[in-house]
């Protein structure tokens, strides 16, 4: 891996022409992040005027109290919690049990099903949105954590993922070994395959957790107003204080530190996973 | 001695059970494993997609539910409808203007990530974060950029004598906005990508053209660019099935969410949303659910034959020069 690292196209190191452009680059990445910041805590009179205040105002508390007075704030970022933890969860457990099957157990039509799963990955299902509605209605589901939770428990991104990992860092000898030892199916898997699983199961955790945490179509639509996720509560904020930014920009703030903070600690991980899955897909 | 026989038989009997089981544990669990995914998709993926075509050829009300049949009614009704024929002009546009320039941006600054920087993972990390914020966020973020009286934006543009443009007003501006959107939000993640893929290139092939005379333009198009050409059509294949169902920006461009007044940045499934959550008509919603599925299907087919045919030339033209 460390090999592959230095095998790029330019072994010098640049010149300084590069680092700036790099810095402007950043510098496009971060400003909008630092923009809602800045209008965030300020109030209305200060931003509905011609030209910019650059120094951040000492608003941003009031308007955060005011955010939350206005959405169901707390109920929201405990649901977007729930949701997207169970969702990362149940996401590894099934994906990971799948791509063990796939990628280390024979049975008939391994190949075509495996295939089948890489193929419902084209498929946009978010436009069998109708039906799906229906169903939740019938179950009585709208408006409960399970609407937004159910669909998701598995995907086929997570199953080709783990797939094409346990492939490379399984030996096939280690699971001979622990069902020569008697182990049964399910406890070869537990006792070998999920530990071997590991750094690939965190790895789609950690994504599946950002995804389920800024989805917003299928949540906006199936659940209440007075139990939203995040995201479905800045609609609402949008919906209540469209004229005033300096209310709505520090609700966004406030929706996006979790994430931010989980980019802080993990974003490392995040840039590997997405290199990784690149090489590899 | 007949204890014996009795302990025998037993034993062997546990055996064979054992056996058994374990034969059944060997051929069934894999299904096991496997069957989570293949259920739920059944239910909530298959299912619905189907369904919707069934849907699409009833009366069907949100509240009332299931109607009369009325054939291909719901379809004549939403194609002769200004508003289908706007969303799907507008879904195309948006998609054009955040996808074209996202893969080209994106593509160049992999190529700066790729020299041997200082701190790699810092400037790697710095294109990443847009991804950690919720495309609704950033739409909250940049429909106050592209304020049309006191946005940033036309601040700047007004500084350097240019006049203030209508973002939320007229067709093309709001496309732009909107796409500037998904770019924010995606162009590091594709970068990345993109960057994994150039370092699998070996190196030598850059010594040889550079033996050879070649700059570094030159080895970027003529080695780089035709090499990626798998993670190209990758990449667009992905952005076209996510693309062309665009709902979270255009919905938070402005108060109301339905596109604009005159419908000017109403995507397809904007419109799918009026029509079964607006008007409660679930039937034409779904019949405009299964035309954009349609849209979807077609052009992936088409995207796929016309990155092959172009990315396949470039690539003959690399191995027979290499032959020489």
């Amino acid at each position: 891996m460390k090999k592959k690292q230095q095998a790029g196209g330019h072994d010098r190191r640049p010149g300084f022409w590069v680092y700036g452009i790099l810095i402007a680059v950043l510098f496009g990445s971060a400003f909008p992040i630092w923009w809602s910041f800045l209008i965030g805590s300020q109030d209305a009179a200060a931003i509905n005027q011609n030209g910019v205040n650059w120094i951040p105002g000492g608003n941003f508390l009031a308007n955060a109290a005011k955010v939350i007075d206005t959405v169901p704030f707390w109920t929201a970022l405990m649901n977007s919690i729930i949701v997207s933890t169970s969702v990362a969860l149940s996401v590894v457990v099934f994906s990971t049990l799948a791509g063990y099957a796939f990628a280390k157990l024979k049975f008939r039509g391994r190949e075509g099903l495996l295939i089948f799963v890489i193929a419902t990955m084209a498929v946009p299902t978010q436009l069998g949105i109708v039906p799906l509605f229906i169903v939740m209605s019938r179950l009585g589901w709208t408006g409960s954590l399970w609407a937004v939770i159910a669909p998701a428990m598995v995907t086929a991104f997570g199953v080709f993922w783990m797939t094409q990992y346990l492939r490379d860092a399984l030996p096939d000898e280690l699971i001979e070994a622990v069902r020569m030892d008697g182990a049964s199916m399910i406890g070869s898997f537990w006792h070998v395959g999920l530990p071997a699983a590991r750094p690939a199961a965190a790895m789609l955790a950690l994504f599946t957790f950002i995804a389920t945490w800024t989805n917003f179509f299928w949540p906006f639509i199936v659940l209440d107003p007075g139990n939203p996720t995040l995201p479905v509560a800045l609609q609402q904020l949008q919906a209540a204080h469209y004229v005033d930014y300096s209310l709505v920009l520090s609700g966004v703030v406030l929706s996006i530190i979790p994430l931010v903070l989980v980019f802080i600690f993990l974003g490392k991980q995040l840039v590997a996973g997405i290199m990784q899955g690149a090489v590899k897909g | 001695m007949t204890a014996a026989i009795d302990v025998d038989a037993r034993s062997l009997r546990r055996i064979a059970r054992n056996h058994r089981l374990n034969r059944w544990d060997v051929r069934f669990s894999p299904y096991l494993y496997i069957s989570p995914f293949f259920i739920l998709f059944a239910l909530v993926g298959l299912f619905p997609l189907l369904y919707t075509a069934w849907v699409s050829v009833h009366d069907w009300n949100l509240i009332g539910g299931q109607g009369d049949f009325v054939g291909i009614e719901n379809y004549v009704t939403v194609l002769s409808q200004p508003y289908f024929w706007t969303s799907l002009r507008n879904t195309f546009s948006i998609f054009l203007f955040s996808s074209v320039p996202q893969v080209l941006i994106a593509m160049g600054i992999a190529a700066f990530l790729d020299y041997n920087l200082r701190a790699k993972t810092l400037w790697r990390m710095g294109v990443l974060l847009p991804y950690v914020v919720a495309p609704v966020a950033v739409a909250l973020i940049f429909s106050n950029l592209f304020g049309d009286r006191f946005g940033l934006i036309n601040e700047i543009l007004g500084g350097i004598g240019i006049d203030a443009i209508r973002w939320h007003v007229d067709v093309i501006p709001s496309h732009l906005a909107i796409a500037t959107m998904v770019n924010f939000r995606w162009t590091g993640y594709t970068t990345l990508i993109f960057l994994a893929a150039m370092q699998a290139i070996p190196r030598d092939y850059y010594e040889a053209a550079i033996i050879d005379g070649a700059n570094r333009m030159r080895t970027f198009w003529s080695i780089t660019v035709p090499l990626l050409r798998p993670v190209i059509i990758f990449v667009i294949i992905t952005s076209t099935i996510g693309g062309l169902q665009i709902f979270d920006e255009p919905r938070m461009f402005d108060q109301a969410g339905q596109g604009g007044a005159n419908r000017q940045w109403q995507t397809l499934t904007l419109y799918i949303y009026e029509l079964g959550w607006g008007q409660r008509n679930f039937g034409r919603a779904s019949a405009v659910a299964w035309l954009l599925f349609l849209v979807i299907i077609v052009i992936a087919i088409l995207n796929f034959v016309i990155t092959r045919r172009i990315a396949g030339s470039t690539e003959r033209r690399i191995r027979t020069k290499g032959k020489r």
